[in-house]
């Protein structure tokens, strides 16, 4: 689960961590008084789950607070990679002398909490990364002993923070580090954190990740979660347990277990792509493959209207593809889908789910052997419709 | 004797009782496994099919001399499940959860690590040697004994793998499922290796998928160390940058961890990649 911008930095502001004064506003003349408030250049930047605002006119300094109605007004509603601006934070403008990069971020690899670091901040890390690798420094913690001090100074010695920083730079670290391990961050992110004019240290900017799997016990950033940008039909399968993600082409995918899910979306691309044809959704339906959860799932691909065929497979180990057949065309008869069906079933019992399958004799569905075949008769049905 | 587990293999299952951990440890049983008992906290003094359910794993490894131990309880437990297993001196502790909090598992590899003890996992399949045993949930049918080694980070796609290879003809040595999840207590390259020195595994299928480096990294112990063929399947080609698709670790993020990169490599290493599963028995045989 991301975090906007302002949730961050409000976040960094519990422990101990300097920020800009600056309030959320949704309409223009909320970022007017706001602007007032502060009495001086503002920054007035869109809040939105995507890259690049930026670049699309999100973010612009405004000398007076009449101006930051203006600009609030002009990014309030905006489009930015088809997301809608609801939110503008406005913050008082820094004097700022010079950037840097600081996270703590999960390594994967080492399995291990990282902080990477740079004197080189603003720009965006993975650019630095391709460009200057050597200008990022990168020291791993011990997950159990947790961040010490000494890790602290080699980090503000190796990366050339001047020595009049380190105190508060090590209070800025150590607040980042604490903050990232007591909300089950995946990243915690301050970009450019910058030394101002007057010689402060300041979070300009910054980005938060939740691990979703530690939601259940951070009930506060649940709250904070924001859906706008999420289709609603990704909302739906969520709140029903399914894991689905809308994706651009035609074939709608069921399937059982995340990797095969993707492998069957990468089949429908393989043999679909040279006519435009690829998957409409990754759809993992989990294990057993109830009549309830195929219905419902079905509801869910069939709610996207580009979707022209829906490609069914479904490995049985434990489950028997025989009542996976049963659950399927229960689930059919509930939901009656208006595009063809292919139905692919493996393992245990598949030759007798793909007779039941065979004998219903509904003109709509057709059963293949082989995940080859299954997505190329996919991508024959959506071609015919074209 | 392939790798990891085979017929000589001692094993408790943490969660016995549960729904999950009871209908595995029949299934395992059934196949061959020797299941010595299981651990409930609470349930110390039951039976589950005639094998001893213990309330802490110190005592249930004491009294049956476990070496190893599969964990299916729930996910706000199974980071504390894994650390107990280690701390009774398991060699081998085998995770099939899944949404464990990355934090609750950095700490608990750390634990495993300190301990000699090898984590699986968390969120895989488990381990199974055709023939031998099995601990975790792959089905039987899936796999016949063979020499071809797996190693995967998803479930029923290694079912498909397996199967597509038992229907040509092929066996496996032993199947394992690493899990797909960003922080795992065993590698591809960990495997990797454990083949490359297995006497009875002479090639090796490996499938890998979208996030993370591990493909990377195995590539390029592919390329310095092994001797013994690999094929390969990536799957999410098709998948969005910036999507989790499924597996929490399965997310292309910052331009790392796209399936091209990963194929490009493996093949740039000597690995034969198919485009199609499918195609994995005929790039083996």
């Amino acid at each position: 689960m991301n975090l906007h911008e302002y949730q961050s930095k409000f976040l960094f502001a519990e422990y101990g961590i300097p920020i800009p004064q600056g309030k959320v506003a949704t309409s223009p003349e909320e970022a007017y008084a706001i602007a007032q408030e502060l009495n001086g250049v503002v920054v007035v930047k869109a809040q939105a789950h995507v890259g690049g605002r930026g670049k699309a006119g999100g973010v612009k300094v405004a000398r007076s607070a009449d101006e930051a109605r203006i600009y609030a007004g002009q990014i309030l509603g905006m489009d930015i990679k088809g997301l809608t601006v609801e939110r503008v934070l406005v913050d008082r403008g820094a004097d700022i002398r010079q950037e840097i990069y600081l996270a703590v971020t999960n390594d994967r690899a080492a399995g291990k909490p990282l902080i990477m670091t740079s004197m080189e901040g603003g720009m965006d890390i993975e650019e630095l990364n391709r460009e200057r690798p050597d200008a990022i420094i990168r020291e791993h913690v011990d997950p159990i002993m947790g961040l010490q001090n000494y890790q602290m100074t080699f980090i503000a010695s190796a990366m050339g923070m001047p020595r009049a920083h380190w105190r508060s730079f090590a209070r800025i670290l150590s607040g980042l580090y604490q903050c990232y391990r007591e909300n089950d961050a995946e990243l915690a992110e301050i970009n450019p954190l910058v030394i101002t004019g007057a010689g402060e240290l300041l979070a300009v900017d910054g980005k938060v990740i939740i691990d979703d799997n530690a939601l259940f016990r951070q009930p506060a950033l649940t709250d904070q979660r924001d859906t706008s940008g999420e289709p609603s039909s990704e909302r739906q399968a969520r709140e029903a347990g399914i894991t689905y993600i809308k994706l651009e082409g035609q074939i709608g995918c069921m399937v059982n277990g995340a990797g095969l899910a993707m492998t069957t979306m990468d089949m429908t691309k393989l043999y679909g792509d040279a006519d435009g044809i690829g998957p409409a959704n990754f759809l993992d339906i989990g294990g057993g493959a109830s009549p309830e959860q195929v219905a419902a799932a079905l509801r869910i691909i069939l709610s996207d209207d580009n979707v022209k065929c829906v490609l069914f497979n479904i490995f049985g180990g434990i489950t028997r593809c025989d009542e996976v057949a049963n659950g399927i065309l229960t689930a059919y008869n509930e939901v009656n889908p208006d595009v063809p069906m292919v139905i692919r079933l493996q393992g245990t019992n598949a030759a007798e789910g793909s007779k039941i399958i065979n004998e219903a004799r509904i003109p709509n569905i057709t059963s293949a052997d082989t995940l080859t075949a299954a997505a190329q008769r996919a991508v024959a049905a959506v071609k015919e419709q074209l | 004797m392939a790798i990891l587990i085979d017929s000589s293999a001692r094993v408790l299952v943490q969660g016995i009782t549960g729904r999950q951990g009871g209908f595995h440890a029949k299934l395992m049983m059934e196949y061959g496994t020797d299941v010595v008992g299981g651990v409930t906290p609470g349930k110390g003094g039951e039976w589950f099919e005639g094998a001893p359910v213990f309330d802490t794993m110190r005592m249930a490894v004491e009294t049956t001399n476990a070496n190893v131990s599969l964990v299916t309880v729930p996910a706000r437990f199974a980071a504390d499940a894994i650390k107990e297993a280690a701390d009774a001196g398991v060699a081998l502790v085998i995770c099939l959860t899944e949404h464990i909090p990355v934090s609750d598992m950095m700490k608990a590899l750390a634990f495993c690590r300190n301990r000699d003890t090898r984590l699986i996992g968390p969120n895989c399949p488990g381990v199974m040697t055709p023939g031998q045993a099995k601990v975790g949930i792959i089905p039987a049918m899936v796999a016949m004994p063979g020499n071809v080694g797996v190693v995967s980070k998803s479930g029923t796609l290694t079912y498909e793998v397996g199967f597509a290879m038992k229907n040509y003809g092929i066996g496996i040595s032993t199947i394992v499922g690493i899990g797909g999840d960003p922080v795992i207590g065993t590698t591809f390259v960990d495997v990797l290796e454990m083949f490359e020195n297995d006497p009875e595994t002479e090639k090796v299928a490996l499938l890998g998928e979208i996030g993370g480096s591990a493909e990377i990294a195995a590539a390029s112990y592919i390329k310095n160390v092994m001797t013994k063929p690999v094929a390969a399947f990536i799957a999410g080609r098709s998948a969005p940058p910036g999507k989790r698709m499924g597996h929490a670790g399965a997310i292309v993020d910052g331009g790392e961890g796209s399936a091209e990169e990963k194929i490009q490599a493996l093949e740039a290493a000597g690995a034969r990649v198919a485009a199609n599963p499918e195609e994995i028995p005929s790039l083996l045989g």
